[in-house]
């Protein structure tokens, strides 16, 4: 169990989580790990906190993780981050989008969204920020801010060594399959 | 082959290798993608989505008797619908082999209670099969197929949602298919009289004696034994995953994946090997109990939580006393409960309702579960598929057996209708019920994500078929009066709420508008925008409770890319400060 690496993704439904976990787990099988990954479904489809697990190693037994065990976090939205920074090992690391998505609590006025939260995980844990909106706005499609995601995160896990181009190019649609390895690639960049 | 597949994408892809010939369902999670998944191989397989869970499993079981390996899958709470049939099937035994999947959700993710369906194979002393792992989950398919029609009994096939939506890698098989068994009439098996069902219960006693003869060697049962350790840890489904992640090679392991009847001797024999045996099992002390009732000595719920689901986590702390360092931000985080979509039909009929004082609203399991939610908080109750119309029909006779006048709204939507709100819309007609029966018909089936349902005019196969019409439904029982409204047009709901309250006469509501996320629905034109010059800071928009709708820098604002334009935030505007853009 010490080799096998722990990645937590989260988010809001609708951002396309699911999505780069799919990409995620089918490039790390084509590189020969077992891989688990483990999503939640059903009300989380209704705007709500939405995690995917992925866990990748020689051989992986439990499809979870529990609290302080991920190697990093991966969060497409701010406060989402801070909402799972429990799970994340305490030398792990965050990938966070520099974006938020106000809860019904915050839209209905019941509640004001948090301050300041990125400069709290940056003071605790390595963390890495990243504008993804802004990424994708330029590079035309707003939809992409998954993929700048995944790009950052592949960085992040020196996960080179495996043809990343070649997953997204087999697990999205024709039409979309260039803007998305020019945001694959943004996200490297950052 | 070698796919990353979740546990249902497995289950379905085992029952295709294992030459099923029909399958059913009725949607619910943790169970969906089974037959979602089934329906890729309908070539081979015919499948349905039934009407409830109970159907489903009537269907499954006509045709394992007409002689084809069959299958039914259904959420945990489900079985509790169809717990008539699999009792006495489990009586008459099976003529092609027949499984049954139960999908348990340990930590509710997306139920209103967390049972354990083990019980159900004992109660119904049936044989129970449960997977640990994707590629289990599609090769014990052939398995427990292979038991049923070996030892004439109903095949309990259990998982729980960290099977279901895990995925893992599974090497591929091909389809074997299998020769149907001949039918012919046979009354003494077939045929549930009581004379018959008597002998049938003795035949059901031998039958688990031979049963568990063959779980002391079934291949599904292991033992893995490590050099020089201390513990034995018996567990079964993802619980041994868990374990196998704390203890790796410190412990020794009694695998279980045939877990009904129990292989007490298998057991006995592995728990005197150890100083220490845990028993590591999610929910319920299922094995536990019967282990120390066997006089085998092991530790579980006293150490183990029956709550919730476990992690590796749970396991180390309970049982190591280890926990994971962990650092904490001080930061606060807001809440981010579930909410209707944008644009949901829903939200003007809960709206409306928030509306009323002297009311109640029963309401039930789907989508518009979350009607209860703030900011619409507009239902009192939420019990299980059809409640809305019979609970509300309770209380209803309650409040005018006490001279209370509170009037009662029964709330379900078009599949939960189907599935189980028709008998109680009848109950309310035949037994006078002071209530108003109101179906939300969103044409689709929501919360499981869009399934086909009697009222779609599509079948899970892709074929056209009758719409069954909840207007012409209700207006057949009797209902003097249905009406169809658009839930969305605010001052027709309200008026029609008011009518409804008022009427002498049996009065039932249909309103009517499709969910947003249907796919094929011409593309929303319109958007609603706020008007910033004109927005007087009520706030009254935002007690839609529209995710689209937020306040922002001293105004209201609407956030286009996720307004549909349903325009019900813009008609409680009192200022005309929200406006239509587009067309």
């Amino acid at each position: 169990m010490s080799d096998t690496k722990n990645i937590l993704l989260v988010g809001v439904g609708g951002q396309g989580i699911i999505l780069v976990s799919k990409i995620l787990t089918a490039g790390l099988m084509k590189a020969g790990y077992d891989v688990k990954m483990s999503e939640v479904h059903g009300m989380a489809q209704r705007g709500g906190s939405v995690t995917t697990q992925v866990r990748y190693g020689k051989k992986v037994y439990s499809p979870i993780i529990g609290r302080g065990q991920a190697d990093i976090l991966v969060s497409f939205e701010k406060m989402e981050a801070v909402r799972w920074i429990e799970y994340l090992k305490p030398d792990g690391v965050v990938v966070v989008n520099n974006y938020e998505i106000p809860s019904m609590p915050v839209a209905s006025g019941k509640e004001e969204y948090p301050q300041g939260l990125i400069e709290s995980l940056q003071e605790a844990f390595e963390t890495v920020v990243v504008d993804a909106a802004k990424v994708a706005e330029e590079i035309g499609n707003i939809k992409t801010q998954n993929i700048v995601l995944l790009g950052a995160l592949v960085k992040a896990l020196k996960l080179d060594e495996i043809d990343w181009e070649e997953i997204i190019r087999e697990t999205i649609k024709p039409k979309l399959v260039d803007i998305n390895i020019k945001a694959y690639n943004k996200g490297k960049e950052l | 082959m070698k796919q990353l597949m979740s546990g249902n994408e497995a289950i379905a892809r085992g029952a295709y290798e294992a030459g099923a010939k029909v399958a059913a369902a009725y949607p619910g999670t943790p169970s969906t993608e089974i037959l979602e998944n089934i329906v890729e191989y309908k070539d081979s397989i015919y499948c349905e989505w039934a009407p409830n869970e109970k159907v489903a499993t009537e269907v499954a079981i006509g045709a394992s008797i007409a002689g084809v390996r069959s299958l039914a899958a259904m959420k945990h709470v489900g079985l509790n619908v169809a717990a008539d049939p699999i009792f006495t099937y489990s009586y008459l035994g099976v003529n092609g082999g027949f499984i049954l999947v139960t999908a348990d959700d340990p930590s509710m993710h997306s139920s209103q209670n967390e049972q354990d369906n083990r019980y159900y194979a004992k109660f119904a002393k049936m044989a129970m099969v449960e997977p640990s792992d994707s590629q289990e989950a599609k090769d014990f398919v052939a398995e427990a197929y292979r038991i049923s029609e070996e030892f004439d009994t109903p095949v309990l096939y259990r998982i729980t949602t960290r099977i279901c939506h895990s995925k893992g890698v599974v090497e591929l098989g091909e389809r074997t298919e299998v020769e149907p068994k001949k039918y012919e009439r046979n009354q003494p098996k077939f045929a549930a009289t009581p004379a018959n069902a008597r002998i049938a219960h003795a035949r059901v006693e031998k039958r688990l004696k031979a049963l568990e003869e063959y779980a002391n060697k079934s291949p599904l049962n292991k033992a893995e034994y490590n050099d020089n350790t201390k513990i034995g840890i018996v567990t079964a489904s993802v619980a041994y995953q868990y374990a196998k992640e704390v203890f790796g090679d410190t412990a020794s392991y009694l695998k279980l994946g045939f877990t009904y009847p129990l292989p007490m001797e298998l057991i006995k024999d592995f728990a005197s090997k150890f100083e220490t045996v845990y028993v590591v099992e999610e929910l319920e002390p299922f094995m536990e109990e019967q282990m120390k009732a066997a006089g085998i000595k092991c530790i579980g719920k006293e150490l183990i939580p029956n709550l919730y689901e476990l992690n590796p986590d749970v396991v180390a702390k309970s049982l190591l006393n280890k926990e994971s360092e962990v650092k904490t931000l001080d930061a606060k985080v807001v809440g981010r409960p579930p909410v209707l979509c944008p644009g949901c039909p829903h939200r003007g009929f809960f709206y409306t309702m928030s509306k009323k004082k002297n009311t109640v609203v029963t309401s039930d399991i789907g989508c518009y579960t979350l009607g209860g939610a703030a900011p619409l908080g507009a239902t009192d109750t939420c019990i299980c598929m059809g409640a809305g119309f019979s609970a509300g029909m309770g209380m209803a006779k309650a409040f005018e057996a006490t001279g209370n006048d509170k009037k009662v709204f029964g709330v379900l939507g078009d599949s939960t209708f189907f599935h189980s709100g028709i008998t109680g819309a009848i109950d309310i007609i035949y037994n006078k019920g002071r209530m108003v029966p109101v179906v939300l018909d969103n044409r689709i089936t929501g919360m499981t994500g869009h399934q086909e349902n009697p009222g779609t005019g599509k079948t899970l196969m892709g074929e056209t078929a009758v719409e069954v019409d909840p207007v012409e439904m209700l207006k057949v029982i009797g209902y003097k009066t249905v009406k169809v409204v658009d839930p969305c047009d605010l001052k027709a709901m309200d008026e029609t709420v008011e009518e409804a309250a008022n009427s002498k006469e049996p009065y039932a509501i249909v309103t009517k508008r499709p969910c947003v996320l249907i796919k094929g629905l011409p593309p929303f034109k319109t958007k609603c925008r706020v008007v910033t010059e004109k927005c007087k800071k009520c706030k009254m928009c935002l007690k839609v409770g529209c995710p689209a709708v937020f306040f922002k820098d001293g105004a209201s604002y609407i956030d286009q890319s996720m307004c549909v334009g349903c325009e019900v935030c813009m008609q409680v505007c009192k200022f005309d400060a929200i406006e239509k853009v587009g067309e």
